[in-house]
């Protein structure tokens, strides 16, 4: 186990950089900033690193990032999910490219260390000098703290971290809302679309809590849908809100209808689905299933965004990496249900190339638009990023947390308190 | 032995509709096509389940009409930095053919140009073609992009 030792000289004076209604434009370009930042935030709190149902056998494993460190998330042959730095232990090499995929151990290609799915190293060619050296169990691969909820495998390189549970807090009760649409079977992620933009990470972890830009931004997606779901989508003027969970995390409900996919089973199946609803009876499942299924192959009507690293995102999860201060590589993961009818499945993965990933109707204007931000926000010598949006007209939410419109950006204010907590503790 | 005939027909049909492309010519590029054709950009480029796994594109006649729509609408902001692509289609060679179809492989090498920023997309590209009175329909087109399995991007064109 490793703890991160932070003994770096402060950086930047936080505390002027975040005022409550806005942060100051460097955040997006200072260097010195960025490398504070992995040091503080993402070496120092719980990192997503992927979902259960992505290593699902003995032998499963993918491959993920806190931060700068490489990771690999491992099922061994007990079925135990492992967290493990991708480094070897002798000279450094990692020991696993790949996105995902199977594997009986991991071998080091340089000098062929070997390394069983638990992390422990098992073989070294040429034993004979390390004898008196060191014993094999000294040197096994570097395992993480990691926890799981509801399937969501979170990493942390801090030993005396908070549970991940109290970490999340108000989020719980939204992410127990997102994994119903599975439609009655388990979540499972079906694969992801990975692309990269030429911006800060923060960019993009704004975007999952703003509203605002929909309409203008995806006009040519809402064009591209039946009226009957652009409807559904015109929701700046709805009952929708956006909601301080604590700890950065926030929630914006969109869609008011769908945040419980259990509730109003009874209610009208859409023109657009009505084809599977009609395959799905063919196929001999009761009307309550074809229901459930109809109504959860959409997705949920909010984005959760967790800071700092995932949003589970009305219909997938939204994962960044930062690549460096000016580039962030988005991870637009797609889900469905394990063992679910397979029309349900292809619904759900043909509505998500719709609108997601580097050739989807929606991604791209929103990648253009990042661009231009961080393009933009290079000009000038003491600019300010606005987060005000919405300041003046906040309510109490029934769970006691601070609340604003849908199209607000209160959102964004609770990821920067949080951002300015770490980086200034 | 290669049937140079065929080959030079298949050849000639590949580039004219890299050309309508690359010039935008929609219209006549959603001619080419047969109602049931299939415009698939996978991800995994050894995957052959396309419409049970998760792809770039996966393109059905109604959506390969409304990515043409987008892009003519002028509403998609992405869609407005990127200058014309240019593409180079080449090694080609045919695979299969019978009385009704005809299986193409060829290379592709698209360079595109965003915000001055010039960027080349190769790619393995294979065709399924109809025979229809003497001419050809695209029943099936699969791009492999060479960088598909890491990341991409924003492509605001058709490849
Ligand atoms: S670096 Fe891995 S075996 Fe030498
Ligand atoms: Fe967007």
């Amino acid at each position: 186990m490793t703890e991160m030792i932070d003994i770096k000289p402060v950086v930047a004076d936080y505390d002027s950089m975040i005022k409550p209604d806005k942060v100051h434009s460097d955040l997006y370009s200072n260097a010195d900033i960025y490398e504070d930042e992995l040091d503080k935030i993402f070496n120092n709190t719980w990192v997503w690193v992927g979902h259960e149902s992505e290593v699902p056998d003995v032998g499963s494993y993918k491959t993920a990032m806190i931060g700068r460190h490489s990771v690999i998330v491992s099922r061994d042959r007990k079925k135990n999910i492992h967290v493990l730095l991708n480094r070897c232990r002798h000279r450094a090499a990692t020991v696993c490219e790949g996105k995902r995929g199977k594997t009986k151990s991991f071998m080091c290609p340089y000098h062929g260390w070997g390394y069983s799915l638990d992390g422990a190293l098992r073989a070294v060619p040429k034993p004979e000098e390390y004898e008196g050296v060191f014993d094999k169990s000294e040197y096994p691969l570097v395992s993480l703290r990691f926890e799981t909820y509801q399937g969501l495998i979170f990493a942390t390189f801090k030993e005396d971290l908070e549970p991940l549970e109290d970490f999340l807090g108000g989020a719980k009760k939204w992410i127990d809302l997102f994994v119903k649409q599975g439609g009655g079977y388990p979540l499972k992620v079906l694969g992801d679309h990975r692309f990269r933009f030429p911006g800060n990470w923060k960019i993009q972890l704004e975007n999952t809590t703003d509203a605002y830009h929909f309409p203008i931004v995806h006009k040519s997606f809402v064009s591209s849908v039946d009226d009957q779901t652009a409807e559904v989508f015109d929701f700046l003027d709805g009952e929708g809100h956006v909601e301080d969970l604590g700890n950065g995390h926030s929630v914006m409900v969109m869609i008011p209808e769908l945040v419980d996919l259990d509730k109003d089973l009874e209610a009208p199946i859409p023109e657009r689905f009505q084809e599977l609803a009609d395959e799905l009876a063919a196929e001999g499942h009761s009307d309550l299933e074809v229901r459930r299924m109809v109504r959860a192959v959409g997705g949920s009507g909010f984005n959760l965004n967790l800071f700092p690293n995932v949003a589970c995102s009305m219909a997938f999860f939204r994962v960044l990496a930062p690549i460096s201060v000016n580039e962030t590589e988005i991870h637009h993961v797609a889900i469905g249900g394990e063992g679910a009818p397979s029309g349900f499945n292809q619904m759900r993965l043909r509505l998500h190339e719709h609108f997601q990933g580097p050739m989807g109707f929606g991604t791209p204007d929103d990648a253009e638009a990042w661009e231009r931000v961080q393009k933009g926000s290079h000009a000038g010598s003491d600019e300010w990023i606005l987060l005000n949006r919405g300041q003046e007209n906040l309510t109490t939410s029934p769970d006691g947390n601070i609340s604003g419109a849908v199209c607000s950006e209160t959102g964004m204010r609770a990821a920067y308190q949080q951002w300015k907590k770490m980086m200034t503790a | 032995m290669t049937d140079l005939n065929l080959l030079n027909q298949v050849r000639a049909f590949i580039d004219a509709e890299a050309d309508m492309l690359d010039f935008e010519q929609y219209a006549e590029w959603l001619d080419l096509w047969t109602p049931e054709g299939t415009y698939v950009v996978p991800i995994d480029p050894k995957e052959t389940d396309f419409s049970n796994t998760l792809n770039y594109a996966y393109d059905k006649e109604e959506m390969r009409k409304l990515r043409v729509a987008r892009l003519e609408s002028g509403e998609a902001v992405s869609t407005q930095t990127t200058d014309k692509t240019v593409r180079q289609m080449g090694r080609f060679r045919i695979l299969d053919e019978n009385d009704t179809h005809v299986d193409v492989r060829c290379s592709m090498y698209l360079s595109e140009c965003r915000h001055g920023n010039l960027k080349t997309y190769p790619a393995d590209i294979t065709y399924k073609l109809l025979k229809a009175d003497g001419e050809f329909r695209i029943e099936e087109k699969v791009i492999r992009l060479q960088n598909s399995n890491s990341y991409l991007s924003s492509i605001g064109y058709i490849l």
